[in-house]
């Protein structure tokens, strides 16, 4: 059964894009701002953390919060579950505003944003040992990647209502997205793989600076893991916020069947995350002091949604299913928010907490996100199915 | 005496006490090469070569006036590798400190292998030469150091200088210098005698000019002073770890204040970093990661001559190529502390997401599309 994807249709500006896009307005002032008196006077980063809100939360809780369109690939091209097509267009969608918005965040965090051209460019001067080069070209090929996976979208609605040129190209394109497509999504499948590892390596690095709750040569796996069920909970999210807002049909019974594989996700990072620590030698620290309390509240996030959806049968029930999910990315955000913050203490009495600038430009970011997506889904055939209810927001 | 006999039984104590693996000794040939500014692809043909058992050319290594330092540091390092591979790569024909025969015995050795490996072997010498009252104040067997060295040199495929002692003449050169105390360039004028100086000279410059040598027949490319390039092109204070404070102007004043027990620049205490040419910032002594400016302690610059011994140890120095930075970093370290604001803020945006999070969920309960019936 193969569902037709297509636009949502009605008007894109209206009281909520609105307030969105003031939102945008004013992180863009914000960010002029910023470029003009630069990172020491518009963020709270300092030598201790010279990382902060903008990497923390947009790259590395934003791509795996983006990681839908690489779980389900997984799912629909590597166990060949043809099934779940439905979702991989607004799996890939969100995917490819998650990376594109994690991308922009790297230029605005980083010191000299005008020398990263340069990266994918000169070759003779890669460091290959290091983590941050590796997530440098891998994010970079990828967001190419996601948008290309996600072309023929676009070329359908071109085919149909471009005219001349834009019909012919679209045409040509589809005809060679029906004979490459399968190589692009390998890269789709390999490049998260690798970078949403070593955005965990990354902290590896770091060495007797991050807690030893969070401190294992596991970081990597544990992050790939957990990027892989952030994928699926996003996906089941993402499905039950259109459905309200769009109206659009929510596959319960498919999104059951993928918050089965989520479950078994959810277990395996349970597992390699006690079995780690108990191995070696950790368990005291659980019950030690407050970052014992985060770890349990971080443990919690993740146990809960999988006590949740262990019964096969209330995985049918989708209100279940949705309050699981949301539960299952906060958890993933909180992981990843103690491995490179909460957790992380450079020593020397270096503090941190995110100025005014930070928090409102990460608003922002996400609020642009959320009004291209509205925007897409809009125009463009990305939604399953027919609108059944009038659109509400 | 069996002179390769005398090298596996230190090998083989180096080898039992330690236990060196490939892994190792891999890493050492790599640090070597490195140092002469050779790719790490020789540093496998030279594993291999240690491993098959090949290569051992004939090294005969003289003493002038020193203190031994530099074979200590060879062979006593935290390392066995390095004294292994010595041993391994090279057949040591004549050293005076190493070698457990005496005498003429010794003598006759270092004959033979002169004669049997006439214009191939590698001639080290370690200490300078005092030419004073025509060398009278350094004999080794009868013979002055001066005419041993141009008796020895005549017949060597190549010529290093290891040491400061041997490269330019050490501390026994410093004024009024009552023997003539002179580095080997001096004394064999004309010749090309490659200098690897430092008290005590890093073993792994030593080592990458001698596979060099051993395994391709050529010497690395050298300055002036007859210095490998790669390894003292450089000053010290160029790729010093301490470099971002003295940028900033951060400077230890005395010895144990605030600045120099943050690890601040030792400029101040008289460090001869500026002035010195030597890859000690980047390729540390004893293998450990410590060196002198690691430990708190500033340069004294034992590698190079007028600087070493002979200027006094808290004297600061001129700047050689001073090189700004692109952009100085501030004194005070910037701390930001939490902003009301930004608190405020952090708590309606969490606020909002956990409240908004709730209402989907209990929107998505409510209503929605209608279910797909597959």
């Amino acid at each position: 059964m193969i569902h037709r994807a297509e636009p949502v249709g009605g008007p894109i500006i209206n009281r909520f894009t609105s307030f969105l896009l003031g939102l945008v307005g004013i992180s863009v002032i914000l960010l002029i701002w910023r470029f003009a008196a630069g990172l020491g006077a518009t963020t709270a980063l300092n030598d201790g953390y010279p990382f902060g809100l903008w990497i923390a939360f947009e790259v590395v809780a934003g791509t795996a919060l983006a990681c839908g369109g690489y779980a389900v690939a997984i799912l629909l091209y590597v166990f060949n579950k043809g099934e779940y097509h439905p979702l991989i267009r607004p799996a890939l969608l969100t995917s490819a505003l998650g990376y594109s918005m994690a991308a922009f965040a790297i230029i605005i965090d980083v010191g000299r944003p005008w020398f990263i051209y340069r990266i994918p460019i000169r070759v003779g001067q890669w460091n290959l040992n290091s983590p941050l080069l590796e997530v440098a070209l891998c994010v970079m090929a990828y967001v190419g990647v996601l948008w290309i996976e996600l072309a023929p979208a676009f070329l359908e609605k071109w085919k149909e209502t471009g005219s001349g040129g834009l019909r012919r190209f679209a045409e040509s394109g589809l005809r060679f997205f029906d004979k490459a497509m399968i190589w692009i999504v390998s890269l789709g499948i390999l490049l998260p793989t690798m970078h949403q590892s070593s955005l965990g390596t990354v902290m590896l690095l770091g060495g007797p600076k991050l807690h030893k709750l969070w401190n294992t040569p596991l970081i990597p796996l544990l992050f790939l893991v957990s990027c892989i069920a952030m994928g699926y909970a996003v996906v089941i999210f993402e499905s039950g916020v259109s459905g309200a807002v769009f109206g659009r049909p929510r596959h319960t019974a498919m999104l059951a069947k993928l918050s089965g594989a989520m479950v078994v996700v959810l277990a395996l990072f349970l597992v390699i995350r006690f079995a780690d620590l108990i191995l070696r030698g950790r368990l005291g620290l659980m019950f030690h002091d407050w970052y014992s309390v985060l770890f349990w509240a971080e443990m919690a996030l993740f146990a809960v949604p999988l006590v949740m959806l262990s019964n096969a049968r209330r995985r049918q029930h989708f209100p279940t299913l949705f309050k699981a999910a949301s539960l299952m990315l906060f958890a993933g955000i909180l992981y990843r928010f103690d491995t490179y913050l909460v957790a992380f203490n450079p020593g020397r009495q270096w503090t941190y907490f995110p100025s005014l600038v930070e928090i409102l430009v990460s608003v922002g970011v996400v609020s642009l996100e959320i009004l291209l997506y509205i925007a897409i889904v809009k125009r463009y055939p990305i939604l399953a199915g027919r609108a059944t209810a009038p659109e509400k927001a | 005496m069996d002179r390769s006999v005398m090298g596996r039984v230190i090998a083989d104590t180096e080898r039992s006490n330690n236990g060196v693996d490939r892994r190792d000794f891999l890493k050492v040939c790599t640090m070597a090469a490195a140092a002469v500014g050779l790719p790490a692809s020789v540093a496998v043909q030279w594993a291999e070569a240690a491993e098959s058992g090949g290569l051992k050319p004939s090294v005969i290594w003289l003493h002038g006036q020193e203190c031994t330092g530099c074979t200590e540091s060879l062979l006593r390092t935290s390392r066995p590798g390095l004294a292994e591979l010595i041993l391994d790569l090279i057949s040591l024909d004549y050293h005076e400190t190493l070698f457990a025969a005496a005498g003429h015995q010794m003598e006759a050795a270092l004959q033979q292998a002169m004669e049997a490996n006439a214009g191939k072997y590698v001639m080290v010498v370690e200490g300078s030469t005092p030419v004073k009252e025509n060398g009278i104040y350094c004999k080794i067997g009868g013979t002055t150091m001066l005419d041993l060295v141009h008796e020895v040199a005549e017949k060597a495929g190549a010529i290093i200088a290891i040491g400061s002692c041997a490269s330019w003449g050490g501390v026994q050169s410093t004024p009024p210098n009552p023997t003539g105390a002179t580095g080997l360039p001096e004394v064999l004028e004309g010749k090309t005698v490659v200098t690897i100086p430092g008290c005590p000279a890093n073993p792994y410059n030593f080592l990458g000019t001698v596979l060099q040598f051993v395994t391709l027949g050529t010497l690395p490319a050298l300055d002036a002073k007859g210095r490998p390039a790669t390894a003292y092109s450089k000053t010290i204070h160029e790729h010093c770890p301490r470099r971002p404070h003295f940028d900033a102007g951060r400077f230890a004043q005395e010895f144990g204040d605030e600045g120099h027990r943050q690890g601040w620049c030792l400029y101040k205490l008289g460090c001869k970093g500026p002035v010195t040419h030597a890859n000690c910032s980047v390729l540390h002594f004893g293998e450990i990661g410590t060196w002198p400016i690691g430990t708190g302690h500033p340069c004294i610059g034992c590698t190079e001559q007028h600087v070493g011994f002979e200027t006094f140890i808290h004297q600061t120095v001129e700047i050689e190529r001073p090189t700004p930075p692109d952009t100085y970093p501030p004194v005070e370290e910037v701390r930001h502390g939490i902003s009301p604001a930004a608190a405020g803020v952090a708590g309606l945006v969490g606020g909002a997401l956990v409240g908004a999070g709730y209402m989907a969920a209990r929107k998505a309960a409510e209503s929605g599309g209608e279910e797909e019936e597959s």
